[in-house]
């Protein structure tokens, strides 16, 4: 019974995480109607951006996270002005191949920078923090703390989304291009800021990944398959759906963990696939396809 | 000097061409109505004035500035705002969402506010949070000019507003219009109606197939001058 | 290959008694292109006899990545399904060239053949599944599929597990087409699996281009580019989208797993990994068919040139090699959206696998 509860509440903290993974995912294709093939290229790259400030500078997670942030928020924007920018637009194929390209490009380029040894941030002794429960029930204080930042963050990007101009725009880009323009809108910018937004969400997902486990430059694909699992259990269009893909998927790989260890990641594809087939558009997908 | 002049505008959808060197002028204060029959270019017209379209830079002038081929978004600015064909209202956002986002941008300043749009169009005060797409198309119709109106422009294009509204909301619609003239905006409305449209305009322009057939003020225009000029016989 | 300049292609629907427009698709560059093919494929079929080894398995690696490039192309150039999944079924059919060679005791040739098929029918459902999803979604839904497969077949322990297993000498040795070439070419087993495997690959790369162009100037090529251009106006003229697109995503499920099978026969050992890598099969085919120009048939075979050259050139330089791969792609899509013989070809008007149809304008009716 302990152990089902225990398993259980692994399972949505783990969620939290993948929901953080996932927000910055959401948020761009509610916005762009695109697919960044390189989000989980950019959660490791923020992963190894704090990892070097901390290092660099001496400085706890808190601070680094600080300062990665804003940087993680500006390289999101140069990308999307630079890049991306030149290929939104009706066309799905050339977004995926420049995002695909991206990917490879920056799993490589942190392999050339800082090798393919597996690294961990360290949190100065909080990650083994843990609170009881009850006996022989215990949470970790990091995994909480993923979870709480996953809904403060998902939060937030709500706030944005309904109750700034910024979200307007965000809202009415995403509906009609042509028309938002009308409005004054300047559409470069506003998909500049979504994947600054993006990015920046990366950063704090990032900070709880490194925390988590170890983490090296080939990892970003997976993350970004969780991310995408979690959006799609969740539905399009909704943030919080995001979390519940998120809590969804955790408590599907742990379960499937706790079964047999070989089958977590298995157990979350098949979940994600019987989604796909019972409930196609996601189990709170709301708004205009 | 003409508040808002095109000289020789030509417009081209693909290899097609939709306008054949048009000139019109709308001045300060005045309510022009442009008519025509389907594909006779006056929708091309809206888009072109407002940057939808790619236009010749001299082609287009607002106050003596030349403004052909900018963008819709530099377009607004100096204050010509479109209540589009079709309405064309933003399905994410609620009624008041929509009228906030037109004044998101603007510019100037003015009377338009949404206080003031309310009191123009008060269905809408009480609608304010619901959907945009929850509104009937009368309302519709209200929220695009509110959203419009919202950046204080100082021409106000209106494409097409009565089309599949029912003729007691088509006559709501235009007893708004004095309203906004008084307001000190230019006004141009381009209608199929052709009835309403002369009853409010100060001047009337007709095109046919891309160019302009017929112009002057609705009293001295007679019957036969205007079928004419709208279907070319 | 090309239509001949005289002859009108599938032109019979428009012809009215007195029609004065005919359809061809032939240009007179297909004409040379025609020959130049023939001798290619001549000096491909003669080459063991005067080149290495080693520069045979370069070729079969090149004959290869062409195919899986053009299959990848009709679905993405022609159907608009963005695959980056394919993986999926070039490691099914590496799987199941093991399974029934050395299980089932099928010779390699007919074990490829039947991995192929293989593939086309599990396509199938897996079609019915992730279509729907939609767009850049779908592309993603293919990527979860291959990692689905990829964590099966690591379970399967008869298969070899996580680990993998080699093709047993009955196989790789004893095969009857094995034996008939090393006899016929006075080789070893090892060699002689060789040359096999490398004129497999002869025929499986001529023979999907020569399939795909066959395709795309048929009726179903037609409708392919008609949906891919515009869905919703592809559905008012009567094309059954849905069955096109899943006809063509089950083609490009048995030929990824026709190639992969070929592959994995080679190497003769696979793996869960190996088998379902996205970077071998996804990544290098979109880089393959990026480079060289989607939704053509020139476009995969001179990618596939250019990206052996590059990997020749760069391949001691380790991370900076695949840097210089991304960063040439995202520039190539930045710049040449259609590709290098893309932008080859719109300026000079070359078509060397025409399978456009232009319309010829006659002086008279009747005129030949």
């Amino acid at each position: 019974m302990i152990l089902a509860v225990d398993t259980l509440l692994q399972g949505v903290l783990l969620g939290g995480l993948y929901a953080l993974f996932a927000a910055g995912l959401s948020l761009i294709f509610g916005v762009m109607r695109v697919v960044n093939l390189a989000h989980g290229d950019m959660i490791v790259l923020a992963a190894f951006l704090i990892f070097a400030i901390a290092q660099a500078f001496g400085v706890g997670l808190g601070v680094a996270l600080l300062i990665a942030i804003p940087a993680m928020f500006a390289i999101g924007y140069a990308v999307q002005f630079v890049l991306l920018n030149r290929v939104v637009g009706r066309d799905i194929l050339p977004p995926l191949l420049v995002t695909f390209g991206l990917s490879i490009f920056t799993q490589n380029g942190l392999l050339a920078v800082f090798s393919a040894d597996s690294r961990r941030l360290s949190a100065g002794g909080l990650e083994s923090a843990s609170i009881a429960l009850a006996p022989g029930l215990a949470i970790g204080v990091v995994p909480l703390m993923t979870l709480a930042a996953a809904i403060v963050v998902i939060f937030g990007l709500n706030q944005i989304f309904y109750r700034t101009a910024m979200g307007r725009a965000f809202r009415a880009v995403s509906d009609d291009p042509a028309i938002a323009q009308l409005m004054g809108v300047d559409n470069r910018r506003v998909f500049a800021t979504a994947m600054g937004l993006a990015l920046a969400v990366g950063a704090v997902a990032a900070v709880f990944l490194g925390v988590r486990a170890n983490f090296d430059p080939s990892i970003g694909p997976a993350r970004l398959i969780f991310a995408f699992e979690a959006v799609i259990i969740g539905g399009l269009g909704s943030l919080w759906g995001t979390l519940a893909g998120g809590v969804l998927l955790g408590l599907a790989q742990t379960i499937g963990a706790e079964i047999n260890p070989e089958w977590q990641l298995l157990a979350g594809h098949l979940v994600f696939l019987a989604v796909l087939v019972v409930r196609p558009r996601g189990l709170f997908a709301r708004g205009v396809g | 000097m003409s508040l808002l002049a095109t000289a020789g505008l030509t417009a081209f959808y693909g290899d097609f061409q939709a306008l054949y060197g048009v000139d019109v002028t709308f001045e300060a204060g005045e309510t022009v109505a442009i008519i025509g029959a389907n594909g006779a270019g006056k929708s091309t017209l809206l888009k072109t004035l407002t940057g939808l379209i790619p236009a010749a830079r001299e082609a287009v002038r607002f106050a003596g500035e030349a403004i052909g081929g900018l963008s819709p978004a530099h377009i607004l600015k100096r204050g010509v705002a479109l209540a589009p064909e079709g309405r064309r209202l933003f399905p994410s956002l609620t009624v008041e969402e929509n009228l906030r986002i037109g004044g998101d941008h603007r510019k100037g300043a003015g009377p338009w506010a949404l206080e003031t749009v309310y009191d123009l169009f008060p269905a809408l005060r009480e609608r304010r949070h619901a959907p945009s797409t929850a509104l009937s198309g009368g309302q519709q119709q209200m929220v695009a000019i509110g959203r419009a109106l919202m950046s204080n422009p100082r021409v106000l294009l209106c494409d097409e507003i009565s089309l599949g509204l029912a003729p007691i909301v088509v006559k709501d619609l235009y007893a708004a219009l004095p309203k906004i003239k008084t307001s000190g905006c230019a006004v141009v409305i381009v209608e199929q109606d052709i009835v309403q449209a002369l009853a409010v305009a100060n001047r009337v322009y007709c095109l046919q197939e891309g160019r302009v057939t017929l112009t002057g003020k609705p009293q001295d225009l007679t019957r036969e001058a205007i079928q004419e000029a709208y279907f070319g016989h | 290959m090309g239509a001949g300049v005289s002859s009108s292609s599938s032109s019979a629907a428009l012809a009215a008694p007195t029609s004065r427009f005919r359809v061809a698709t032939g240009t007179r560059a297909s004409f040379v292109t025609g020959a130049l093919a023939v001798v290619v494929v001549v000096g491909l079929i003669v080459a063991p006899s005067f080149v290495s080894r080693g520069t045979l398995k370069e070729l079969f690696f090149v004959l290869t990545l062409i195919a899986l490039a053009q299959y990848w192309n009709l679905l993405a150039g022609y159907a608009g399904i963005l695959s980056i999944g394919q993986q999926a079924y070039v490691g099914l059919g590496g799987y199941m060239l093991f399974a029934l060679t050395a299980f089932a005791g099928f010779d390699p040739i007919v074990a490829i053949v039947v991995a192929g098929v293989i593939g086309g029918l599990v396509a199938i459902p897996a079609a019915r599944l992730i279509f729907r999803l939609s767009g850049p979604y779908l592309g993603v839904g293919t990527w979860v599929l291959a990692e689905v497969f990829r964590l099966v077949f690591a379970q399967v322990k008869s298969l070899g597990g996580g680990t993998g297993a080699s093709l047993p000498t009955s196989v790789t040795n004893d095969a009857w087409s094995v034996k008939w070439v090393a006899a016929a070419e006075g080789l070893r087993a090892s060699a002689a699996r060789d040359r096999l495997a490398y004129w497999l690959a002869v025929v499986v790369a001529v023979g999907t281009v020569a399939l795909v162009y066959k395709v795309l100037r048929s009726r179903q090529g037609l409708a392919l580019a008609a949906i891919r251009d515009n869905e919703a106006a592809a559905s008012s003229i009567g094309v059954d989208q849905m069955r096109a697109k899943l006809w063509v995503y089950v083609v490009a499920g048995f030929g990824a797993s026709l190639v992969g099978a070929l592959m994995f026969f080679e190497t003769a050992r696979v793996s869960p990994d190996a088998a379902f890598s996205v970077i071998d099969f996804t990544a290098y085919v979109l880089f393959v068919v990026v480079i060289g120009g989607i939704g053509t048939i020139e476009g995969p075979i001179v990618g596939a040139l250019v990206f052996y050259e590059m990997r020749n050139w760069l391949a001691d330089f380790g991370p900076y090699y695949l840097m210089a791969l991304g960063a040439l792609a995202v520039a190539t899509m930045l710049f040449f959206p259609s590709g290098l013989w893309g932008a080859f070809s719109e300026r000079f008007g070359w078509r060397l696998f025409p399978v456009q149809r232009r319309l010829i304008v006659c002086e008279r009716s009747g005129e030949p």
